[in-house]
C-alpha cells in the first residue's frame, strides 16, 4: 500500500481503532439510528462469529469434523442463564453479565477437556461421531433436568446482550484465537493437519495441542452461547441441535477454513442469508444443508481457505525482513 | 563408552510378520551410520521404532544411556532424535519458515496462557524463533522462499527443507531415510558433500539408510546390513563390500554392490 | 418372567428395525469407509413413500414393501451418484459433511412438505395370538419375520455370489481391484442401493410398528440405527446386527424403567462408553495407520 503515514505504522493504532469501536457500539444504539432490529442482526453477526471462529480452530486449523459445537454453545448458554436467572437475580447488571458469560464460557471450556482427551487416539470419522454423541447427550442431558425447564427450557431471561457487548466479545474471541493460531501450539494444530506423525516426530507434544484446540474452541463457543440466552431471552434444548451445529459449519466452509477473516467473512454472509430468507419458513433449513453441499462440491476450503488479511496477523508476521543469506555448499 | 544409542534385541511383530528381529546394534557418537538392506528389510521400521511411532514388540532402545522405549514421538524428539521421511512428509500447505519453526518450537519454553494472552515472555519467544528458524533457512539457501508454501516447492528443495526442519530441532542424532531417493548419481554426490558438511557443522551423529550405494560407502564410517529384519553383516565400507552374505542378499534384488 | 419375555419381544421388534437400518451405514461404510449421515433420512423416506403409494393406490403389505424398497434404492444410487462421487477422492472430512448436509437437505424438504407427523394406515389385519400369556401380534412377526428374512439374504448375497466377492475387494482396495477390471463404480452404486432399499423396508415396518411418521424420525430413530452399528463395530455386518439388537434391548429397558425421555441420552452414553473402552466398536478391526 503506498501513501502510508507514520501514524498508521504505529503499534497502537490496532488497540486504538478498536476502543473506539467500542465507544461507537455503546453509544449509536443510544442515538436512534439503529433500529432494533438492525440492533439484532448486529449482535447476531457478532455471536456467530464467534461460534465460527471457534469451530474454525478445531475444524479448519486443526482440520478436524466436529458435530458438537451447539453443544458446548449449550451448556454456556444454560450456565449463564441460571446465574442470571435462577441465583442472583437481584446483581447489578454491570457486574453479573461478564461474569455470567465467562462462567458460561468456562463451563463449556471444561467440557472440551474430556472431548479433547478422547481426540488423542481417535481421529477423523470417530471423533465427528463422538462429537456427535456429545451433542446429543448435551441436548437429552438437558431435556431431563427439571429446574432449568425440561424440555420447555429457561424462560424471561434478562436482555443483557447489548451491541457493544457482543462486540466486546467478539473481539476478545478474535484477538485470542489469533494469538492461539499464531503461537507455537497453533502451528502444532496445524501440523497435526497436515499429518500428525511427521508432527509428531518435530517434537510437537500433539496432547497439549489438541486439548487447548478443544479447550479454547469450546470455550468461546460458550461465551457465545451466553450471548445468545440474553439475546434471545428464552432457550430451550432444541435451539442447540444438530441444525444449530450445520448452520456453524456451514459459515466455516463459506468464509474459509483456518482463516480468522474467512470466519468474520461466513459468519456475515450466513448471519445476513438467513435474515434474507427468513421469509421461506421451515424451508430456509434447506437452503442451508445445500449451500453445504454445494460447497464441499465446489470449494471445500471456502472463499478465505487458509489465508488472511495482514491486518489480522500479528505485527511480527508481516515485517519484512532483509538478510542476506549465507552460502551453503550446495550448487 | 560412547554409544549414542543401542538397541538392544529390539523385535517388532505385524501380526505374523516379524519385521524386526532381535536387533542389537549401537551407534557411536559423532558417526555416520549406514543401514542398508534389500527391499522390506525393515530398514523403515528400524526408524519407527526409534522415534517412537511404533512400539517394540519386545526389547529395549537406549538413548545416551536412558530407555526411551514408552516415551511419545515428540518426547524421543525433544531429546534429540530427529529425522527425515522416505516419501517426504512436509507440512504441505504451510510455509517453508513455518516448517522450520515448528521443529523448532519444541524448544521455546512458553505456556498455552502465554500463547491465548500473547504476553510479552510469549511474544520474545516467537521474535527467537523467527530469527533462529530464518538464519538456519538462510544458510540452507532457502531464506528467500521462507513465505512460500512447502507443497510448492521443487523436489530437490523439499528434500532439503526436511533435513533443515529436522535440524530446526537441535538434535544430536539424525535419522535418515533415503535422503536420495529419486536422485541421479550426480545429485546423489552432491548430497554426499552436503551431508558431510551438515555432519560436521552441526557436530551429528547421523544414521543413514539408502540404497545409493556409492553414497552409502563414500559417506558412512560404519555400516549396518539388514535382511528381513534380522542383521546379517555389519562393520567397515570395504569389509561389508566383500562379506560374500551381502552379496548374496543384494544380487538379484539390486545387484549393484561398487 | 412374562413381563420380560414380554419386553424382550418388544426389544427384538425394535433390535430388528435398527438392524436394517444399520446394515445401510455399515455396508457403505466398509465399502467407502464413509459415514452416509443421509441414510437416516432414506429410512425417513422410505415411510413417506409408503404413505404416498397408499393414498394413490391401496396396494397391499408386500405390494408396498417391494415398491417402497424399490424407490429408496433408486434415491440411494442418486445419492451416491451425485453428492459423494464426486468427492471419492477428496479428504475424507468433505465426505462426512457432505453426507450431513445431504440427509438435513432431505430433512427439512419433507419438513416442508408434510410439517406434522401423520398416522400409518393399517396395512394388514393385526391379529393379536396368546402364548400362555404372552401377547404377539401379526405385526411383531411379520416385522421381525422380514427383517430376518432380509439380513438373511444379504448375508447370502455377500458371502456367496460374485457381488459379495466383488464388494469385499472393493472394500480392501479399490484402487487395485479397479486395475483388476472389477466395476468399482458399479459395485459401489449396488452397495448404496442395497444399503437404501434395506432402510427405505425398515421406513415402512417402522411406519407399521409405530404408526406415526414425521420427518424428524431420521434423526430421532435412523441415527439410533448409526449408533447400534458403530456400536457394533461399523463396517461389520454382523456386528451392526448385534449392535442392532443390544440397543434395542436397553432402549426398552430404559423405557421399562425411566421415564421415555431418558432414551436417547442412555443411548448416546452407551455409544460414547463403548467408543471409550472399545474404539472400534465391538466386532470392528482396528486399521493400522501407516506410517
Amino acid at each position: 500500500m503506498s501513501g502510508m503515514n507514520d501514524w498508521t505504522k504505529s503499534r497502537y493504532l490496532p488497540s486504538v481503532v478498536l476502543f473506539a469501536g467500542l465507544i461507537v457500539t455503546a453509544i449509536l444504539p443510544a442515538t436512534g439510528l439503529l433500529n432494533d432490529y438492525l440492533q439484532f442482526v448486529l449482535v447476531s453477526v457478532a455471536i456467530n462469529a464467534i461460534l465460527c471462529v471457534s469451530l474454525n480452530l478445531v475444524n479448519g486449523w486443526m482440520g478436524e469434523f466436529s458435530v458438537g459445537h451447539a453443544g458446548f454453545m449449550a451448556l454456556g448458554a444454560y450456565a449463564s442463564a441460571i446465574l442470571t436467572v435462577k441465583l442472583f437475580p437481584a446483581a447489578p447488571d454491570i457486574l453479573l453479565f461478564p461474569i455470567a458469560v465467562l462462567i458460561g464460557g468456562c463451563v463449556a471450556g471444561l467440557a472440551g477437556i474430556p472431548v479433547g482427551i478422547l481426540s488423542f487416539k481417535t481421529r477423523g470419522d470417530y471423533l465427528a461421531i463422538i462429537t456427535l454423541a456429545f451433542l446429543m447427550i448435551v441436548k437429552s442431558g438437558l431435556e431431563n433436568i427439571p429446574y432449568t425447564g425440561g424440555p420447555r427450557g429457561l424462560l424471561g431471561i434478562p436482555r443483557l446482550t447489548t451491541v457493544a457487548w457482543a462486540y466486546f466479545w467478539c473481539v476478545v474471541a478474535f484477538w485470542v484465537i489469533r494469538n492461539l493460531v499464531y503461537s507455537k501450539y497453533g502451528r502444532g494444530i496445524a501440523a497435526i493437519r497436515e499429518d500428525e506423525i511427521a508432527a509428531e516426530a518435530m517434537g510437537v507434544n500433539t496432547r497439549t495441542a489438541k486439548l487447548v484446540a478443544f479447550v479454547t474452541s469450546s470455550f468461546f463457543a460458550g461465551v457465545a452461547g451466553a450471548l445468545f440466552a440474553h439475546q434471545l431471552q428464552f432457550i430451550n434444548p432444541s435451539s442447540f441441535d444438530i441444525l444449530k451445529s450445520t448452520e456453524i459449519l456451514v459459515m466455516v466452509y463459506l468464509g474459509g477454513v483456518a482463516s480468522l477473516g474467512g470466519s468474520l467473512l461466513g459468519a456475515g454472509v450466513v448471519t445476513i442469508l438467513t435474515q434474507c430468507l427468513q421469509p421461506l419458513g421451515t424451508w430456509r433449513m434447506v437452503v442451508l444443508p445445500a449451500l453445504l453441499v454445494l460447497l464441499m462440491l465446489f470449494r471445500p476450503a471456502g472463499i478465505m481457505g487458509y489465508r488472511d488479511w495482514n491486518w489480522l496477523k500479528p505485527r511480527i508476521f508481516t515485517k519484512p525482513r532483509l538478510e542476506k543469506s549465507k552460502q551453503a555448499p550446495l550448487q | 563408552m560412547s554409544a549414542l544409542l543401542e538397541t538392544c534385541n529390539l523385535t517388532r511383530q505385524f501380526g505374523g510378520l516379524r519385521a524386526i528381529g532381535d536387533l542389537s546394534l549401537s551407534v557411536n557418537r559423532r558417526e555416520i551410520l549406514g543401514v542398508i538392506g534389500p527391499n522390506g528389510a525393515g530398514k523403515t521400521t528400524f526408524f519407527n521404532l526409534l522415534t517412537g511411532i511404533y512400539p517394540p514388540s519386545s526389547g529395549d532402545i537406549l538413548f545416551k544411556g536412558n530407555s526411551i522405549v514408552g516415551l511419545l514421538p515428540s518426547q524421543i524428539a525433544r531429546l534429540g532424535v530427529a529425522r527425515t521421511f522416505q516419501n517426504i512428509r512436509l507440512f504441505r500447505r504451510l510455509s517453508v519458515l513455518e516448517n522450520t519453526r515448528i521443529a523448532y518450537d519444541s524448544q521455546l519454553p512458553y505456556s498455552p496462557v502465554d500463547a491465548l494472552l500473547r504476553t510479552p515472555r510469549a511474544r520474545v519467544r516467537e521474535r527467537e524463533s523467527i530469527d533462529a528458524s530464518m538464519e538456519l533457512l538462510e544458510l540452507f539457501e532457502l531464506g528467500s522462499m521462507a513465505n512460500e508454501c512447502a507443497g510448492d516447492l521443487s523436489y530437490g528443495s523439499q528434500r532439503r527443507l526436511e533435513i533443515v526442519r529436522a535440524l530446526a530441532l537441535k538434535p544430536t542424532l539424525l535419522l535418515l531415510d533415503e535422503p536420495a531417493a529419486g536422485m541421479n548419481p550426480y545429485e546423489a554426490m552432491q548430497l554426499t558433500d552436503f551431508l558431510r558438511w551438515v555432519h560436521g557443522k552441526f557436530s551429528l551423529t547421523i544414521v543413514l539408510i539408502e540404497h545409493h550405494m556409492q553414497m552409502v560407502m563414500d559417506l558412512c564410517d560404519r555400516i549396518e546390513v539388514l535382511e528381513f529384519g534380522v542383521r546379517i553383516a555389519g562393520g567397515k565400507p570395504d569389509e561389508v563390500k566383500a562379506n560374500p552374505r551381502v552379496v548374496e542378499a543384494y544380487l538379484g534384488t539390486e545387484g549393484e554392490l561398487p | 418372567m412374562k413381563y420380560l419375555a414380554q419386553q424382550a419381544i418388544n426389544a427384538l421388534q425394535l433390535g430388528s428395525i435398527y438392524a436394517l437400518i444399520a446394515l445401510g451405514y455399515s455396508m457403505v461404510y466398509g465399502v467407502l469407509t464413509m459415514i452416509n449421515f443421509a441414510h437416516g433420512d432414506v429410512f425417513m423416506l422410505g415411510a413417506f413413500f409408503c404413505l404416498l403409494l397408499i393414498a394413490i393406490v391401496p396396494v397391499p403389505f408386500w405390494v408396498a414393501l417391494i415398491v417402497v424398497m424399490g424407490a429408496t434404492a433408486i434415491l440411494g444410487t442418486l445419492i451416491e451418484r451425485f453428492a459423494y462421487r464426486p468427492l471419492r477422492d477428496a479428504p475424507r472430512v468433505s465426505a462426512i459433511i457432505t453426507a450431513l448436509g445431504c440427509g438435513l437437505v432431505i430433512q427439512n424438504t419433507t419438513l416442508g412438505i408434510s410439517p406434522y407427523a401423520r398416522p400409518m394406515p393399517h396395512l394388514l389385519d393385526n391379529v393379536t395370538y396368546q402364548f400362555g400369556g404372552l401377547t404377539v401380534t401379526t405385526l411383531q412377526i411379520i416385522i421381525i419375520g422380514v427383517s430376518v428374512g432380509l439380513m438373511m439374504v444379504l448375508d447370502f448375497l455377500i458371502r456367496k455370489t460374485s457381488f459379495g466377492m466383488a464388494m469385499r475387494a472393493v472394500a480392501s482396495d479399490r484402487a487395485t481391484v479397479s486395475l483388476l477390471g472389477v466395476p468399482a463404480n458399479e459395485i459401489i452404486a449396488i452397495t448404496f442401493a442395497i444399503g437404501a432399499s434395506l432402510g427405505g423396508a425398515a421406513g415402512l415396518l417402522y411406519g407399521m410398528a409405530y404408526p406415526v411418521v414425521s420427518a424428524g424420525m431420521g434423526i430421532t430413530v435412523g441415527w439410533k440405527a448409526f449408533v447400534a452399528a458403530v456400536i457394533g463395530g461399523i463396517g461389520n455386518m454382523r456386528g451392526a446386527v448385534l449392535g442392532a439388537f443390544i440397543l434395542g434391548a436397553v432402549e426398552v429397558m430404559t423405557v421399562a424403567v425411566l421415564p421415555s425421555t431418558y432414551r436417547d441420552l442412555i443411548s448416546y452414553s452407551l455409544l460414547l462408553l463403548i467408543l471409550v473402552f472399545k474404539p472400534h466398536g465391538l466386532l470392528g478391526k482396528p486399521t493400522l495407520h501407516k506410517a
